[in-house]
């Protein structure tokens, strides 16, 4: 099994502060690291590796900083990683990250499954997956908490498949499929493992490959800002507009707030 | 290509859909569509003319039995493209989302999803949304010819039901074999809970002694018919509850019309999940916790001897008819 996993590097949002003037996010100078999503990927591919064999693969498009981000994929136990980091790159839409990484799939041309975090930690978007899925035209699932790989495939032999078991608002669903496929993960797939040192020394010494434009066959028109197919006009912290009516008294505060909540048509039982 | 469609596997969303779609298409001069998809999805179309729609878009093939995110945006691109829409509006429920970006795709076009408000400045459609783990909201414009939304679910209401013939309009769709098999859909067990869909929501946090006290959250929960979530600590350190029921950063993200914190101190790591709720209130016997800073009603005080009190107040007041 040849694993592609798609990774991207997000500041780490727990540090952001608010400006309170302008509610503008200070977000420079935060340390980069990958998401919850993005590790139980890569944790799940190392995994169906270390049980089936193969190979697995980090790709991920980002800032320069992403070599050193990456360096914790290989320590968890990618075989290889590839970075595009080249200006061209950056400030990229969905649209625009999705074409790189899909030509990078392109070129890497063996693999079975390309594995990726449903949707990062920082947007949340969750349009990586369905658009790779799209350029490469191949089969995808999401939200995807379980994934067994089918060695035994009576039906057609020679052809590897997986089941997966993917989380609906109404139900699980156990989907099977034929490889190569995209399947985007949540964080109910796996506990990442923490990278030994040990790991953390010898990840330096993993391929690390830098791709250009050249290298993936993509030219200046299709990507940075002449392919930006959407724009962002602000990105400003909420304004709070709540009550913020305190009761310091109980019995009061009890009756209150059951009051208010009754006028608020919010009690409909 | 000028037309607004809206599609959502769920008729209430797709109802809601159609009344922003209805404003939208006002101001905008616009024809409003439903897109219907699915085998025998013909038998549906009336409550969608009643609600807003002027035509239906029909797609009816064996190929769409389950929801599979390939062929569905294969059926409602050709279904976009027989309708000439350029705004195209999905409720981003799981499938939604799924599909809206394969659609994109399909069409080159940019695509927002989770969109959480919709309004025309200066001729455009200016999109809202959540941003950098919940921290911001960001606005957005599309600028593709071709623009596919994906809309949080529940943010709109069905318009009055008004009396409308409309027109249906099959689509004969060409689609490829499934390439994924549904092998089972089995419902989900007790322990894992949908918070993303709850309507009333309470949530504890540090501020609980005992895992056993738990019992207490959840008879405020039941006297609410809500469910129970909670901070990153109950779930992740203390496994008191499971890591499906933290709502927050990197856990579930909801918007009910009531959430309940219960010995929530507020950090913005945790409050980001429930921005959206209708009414917050907060019960905490730390008078100057972040919490009260983002409620709407608090309650300074013990939990315990709160929400012993909240319930038996419910109860008499809500009660009765049960």
């Amino acid at each position: 099994m040849n694993i592609i996993v798609c990774m991207k590097q997000v500041i780490d949002l727990e540090q952001i502060r608010i400006k309170p003037k302008t509610r503008e996010p200070v977000i420079e100078g935060l340390p980069f690291l990958f998401g919850d999503f993005e590790k139980c990927a890569l944790e799940e591919a190392v995994r169906i590796k270390e049980k089936h064999g193969g190979k697995v693969t980090a790709l991920a498009v980002g800032s320069p900083k992403l070599r050193d981000t990456i360096k914790e994929a290989l320590a968890i136990g990618a075989d290889e990683a590839i970075i595009l980091i080249e200006p061209i790159f950056q400030d990229s839409d969905a649209m625009g990250s999705a074409r790189v990484l899909a030509k990078a799939i392109e070129k890497v041309g063996e693999y079975d499954l390309i594995l990726l975090g449903d949707s990062s930690a920082d947007e949340y978007s969750g349009e990586i997956p369905p658009r790779i899925a799209e350029l490469l035209d191949l089969p995808q699932v999401g939200f995807v908490r379980e994934i067994e790989v089918m060695t035994d495939n009576d039906q057609m032999p020679g052809t590897k498949k997986i089941r997966v078991v993917r989380d609906m608002e109404d139900a699980l669903e156990v989907v099977e499929m034929a490889l190569p496929a995209v399947v985007g993960v949540t964080s109910e797939l796996n506990t990442p493992r923490l990278a030994p040192l040990s790991a953390i020394l010898k990840a330096s010494r993993k391929p690390l490959n830098e791709w250009g434009p050249d290298d993936i066959g993509v030219t200046a028109d299709e990507l940075g800002p002449k392919a930006l197919v959407v724009e962002v006009l602000s990105n400003l912290a909420p304004i709070q507009d709540r009550k913020g009516i305190n009761y310091q008294d109980v019995e009061e505060g009890v009756a209150e707030v059951v009051k208010a909540l009754k006028q608020e048509g919010v009690l409909t039982q | 290509m000028n037309g607004i469609i809206v599609y959502s596997e769920l008729e209430e969303t797709a109802l809601g859909l159609l009344t922003k779609g209805r404003e939208l298409a006002t101001e905008l001069d616009k024809p409003l569509s439903v897109a219907l998809l699915g085998n025998e999805a013909a038998g549906q179309v009336d409550v969608y003319f009643t609600h807003g729609a002027t035509k239906a878009y029909v797609g009816d093939d064996r190929a769409l039995t389950h929801f599979q995110a390939r062929t569905y945006a294969a059926a409602l691109a050709q279904v976009v493209t027989q309708a000439e829409a350029d705004i195209i509006l999905i409720g981003s429920t799981r499938r939604g989302r799924e599909l809206a970006p394969r659609l994109a795709q399909k069409l080159t076009a940019g695509c927002v999803t989770n969109a959480m408000g919709l309004s025309i400045q200066d001729d455009r459609l200016v999109i809202e949304r959540r941003s950098l783990g919940g921290n911001t909201i960001s606005t957005k414009i599309i600028t593709s010819p071709q623009q596919v939304i994906a809309v949080m679910p529940k943010l709109y209401d069905a318009l009055p039901e008004a009396a409308v013939v409309g027109e249906v309009i099959p689509v004969s769709l060409e689609l490829e074999p499934l390439t994924t098999r549904l092998m089972e859909r089995r419902p989900k067990e007790a322990g894992i809970v949908n918070l993303e869909e709850a309507d009333v929501l309470v949530c504890v946090g540090r501020g609980l002694d005992n895992e056993d006290d738990l019992s207490l959250i959840h008879a405020l929960a039941d006297s609410l018919g809500g469910m129970v979530g909670c901070t990153r600590p109950i779930s992740h350190e203390y496994h008191w509850l499971s890591e499906d029921q933290m709502v927050g950063l990197s856990g579930k993200e909801s918007s009910p019309r009531l959430y309940i914190a219960i010995g929530i101190s507020g950090q913005i790591q945790h409050t980001v999940g429930i921005m959206d709720a209708k009414v917050i209130v907060a019960i905490n016997n730390d008078a100057n916790a972040p919490i009260f800073k983002v409620a709407d009603y608090g309650i300074v005080g013990d939990l315990y001897q709160v929400v012993p009190k909240l319930i038996e107040k419910l109860r008499s007041e809500l009660g009765r008819r049960r």
